[in-house]
């Protein structure tokens, strides 16, 4: 079917003639991109393509990025998946983790042992636990993406051919770490007693959607960006073989 | 997921078809432009997990349960995507509610809604656990399978099952460390019990 210009059009709320800070006021919550791209703050009046020129980050991988973070559900064709480069998408995404451990759950680790001060004893054992085994599990979930997923792609883009690992393999592997946190989200909203909410559990509770919504923006980088740009790769490789 | 159009406006039914085919998600496996003894065979031949049709079907008059008619064929999601204004009373009777003005990224969402609505609370719409229930939600957070619990109360694994969806439909709770953390805070379980 041939595509429709409205279509080609309708995702493109970002460009590289853009400024930059015009781009942060559209959406502020890019600045968490931002600080992961490796673009600091203090950029003046550059545009998106200058700034991140300047800072060795790819352009159109930065506005797919950004644009992931704008609209949820978009799911980007073809041509700007062509367009975006493998080698900033797993740095992308290798820096997110480490913000998510150092900062995001530091974070959300802290304000929960004071939310949860006034419970009962073995109340407040029962959340910190269960928060302290998600925060294991997201560990691990990350280690397998850091020790075998990104040294798969890094391999990719050098020209070896990876070894026996394909992207597939990575596609069946990948479980959902979001779904103990949506738990913990109702958990906090609609259980937690009395003696333990007030301002603090507001706090927490946005502090938790933010986390959770990038932890979803993040899954949805790997599987609609990561995993068809490797797939088209591989499948090229194959072809040349 | 397959889908079913019925719906008499060819530009309504084509457009639909558009989007939904360009999405990839889900795909029109047949479109009715009424209902009729030939649509009734066709419900039952294409399985569609949701149904998408323009109330108009049954015409201004009718008062007919739409959820009543279909459940004779099919326990599809039932989505209506009117082509003029509906009244408030009778949109309760769809999963969801599709506007003209929709964009395709809210359609799916929608669509998606339904499907889950249908699936998560198959027979009840109640708010608390019943009792029932909580029995059953506290075996889970002691860690008991699906068999072991069936036994225990002598149902069989298939309305454990509902009861577990329905258990994580009322609370949004879906992992068993997510409901011992429930059944903790709601007192339905001794602390010693989940060492």
């Amino acid at each position: 079917m041939k595509k429709s210009k409205i279509s080609e059009w309708e995702n493109r709320i970002f460009s590289p003639e853009m400024k930059m800070a015009e781009l942060i006021d559209l959406n502020y919550r890019l600045l968490t991109v931002l600080s992961r791209t490796g673009i600091g703050l203090g950029f003046g009046e550059s545009s998106v393509a200058e700034a991140c020129r300047a800072n060795g980050m790819d352009v159109n991988t930065f506005i797919l990025i950004c644009t992931m973070y704008s609209l949820p559900e978009y799911v980007p064709d073809r041509k700007i998946l062509s367009d975006a480069d493998p080698a900033a998408i797993v740095e992308y995404l290798h820096n997110s983790h480490s913000f998510y451990i150092r900062y995001g759950f530091m974070k959300l680790d802290k304000s929960m042992k004071s939310l949860v001060g006034p419970c009962p004893e073995h109340q407040k054992k029962v959340i910190l636990k269960f928060l302290s085994d998600y925060r294991q599990e997201v560990e691990k979930h990350f280690e397998y993406e850091e020790t075998t997923l990104f040294p798969y792609v890094r391999a990719m883009i050098d020209g070896s051919d990876g070894g026996t690992y394909t992207i597939s393999e990575f596609r069946e592997h990948h479980d959902n770490i979001e779904e103990k946190l949506e738990d913990l989200k109702n958990l906090i909203m609609k259980y937690l007693p009395e003696s333990c909410s007030g301002e603090t559990a507001g706090m927490v509770l946005l502090d938790l959607f933010s986390l959770a919504e990038d932890l979803n923006i993040h899954t949805a980088i790997e599987n609609n960006v990561l995993v068809p740009v490797m797939s088209m790769m591989e499948n090229k490789r194959k072809a040349r073989i | 997921m397959k889908v079913l159009l019925i719906m008499p406006s060819k530009v309504m039914a084509k457009g639909m078809e558009g989007i939904l085919n360009d999405l990839g998600e889900f795909s029109v496996e047949g479109c009715l432009s009424e209902l009729s003894m030939h649509g009734e065979l066709m419900f039952k031949n294409i399985r569609a997990d949701i149904i998408i049709l323009d109330p108009v079907i049954f015409g201004h008059s009718s008062r007919l349960s739409v959820k009543q008619y279909f459940s004779r064929f099919t326990d599809a999601a039932l989505v209506a995507f009117p082509s003029y204004c509906l009244e408030e009373d009778s949109m309760e009777q769809y999963d969801s509610v599709i506007n003209v003005y929709d964009s395709p990224a809210s359609i799916v969402r929608k669509l998606r809604k339904a499907l889950k609505s249908t699936a998560a609370t198959p027979h009840q719409d109640g708010k608390e656990l019943t009792s029932r229930e909580k029995e059953i939600l506290v075996c889970v957070a002691k860690g008991m399978l699906n068999k072991e619990i069936a036994d225990k109360f002598n149902i069989s694994i298939h309305t454990v099952i509902t009861h577990r969806k329905n258990i994580s439909g009322k609370t949004g709770i879906k992992s068993i460390a997510g409901l011992t953390v429930y059944a903790l805070l709601n007192n339905l379980l001794d602390p010693e019990s989940v060492e």
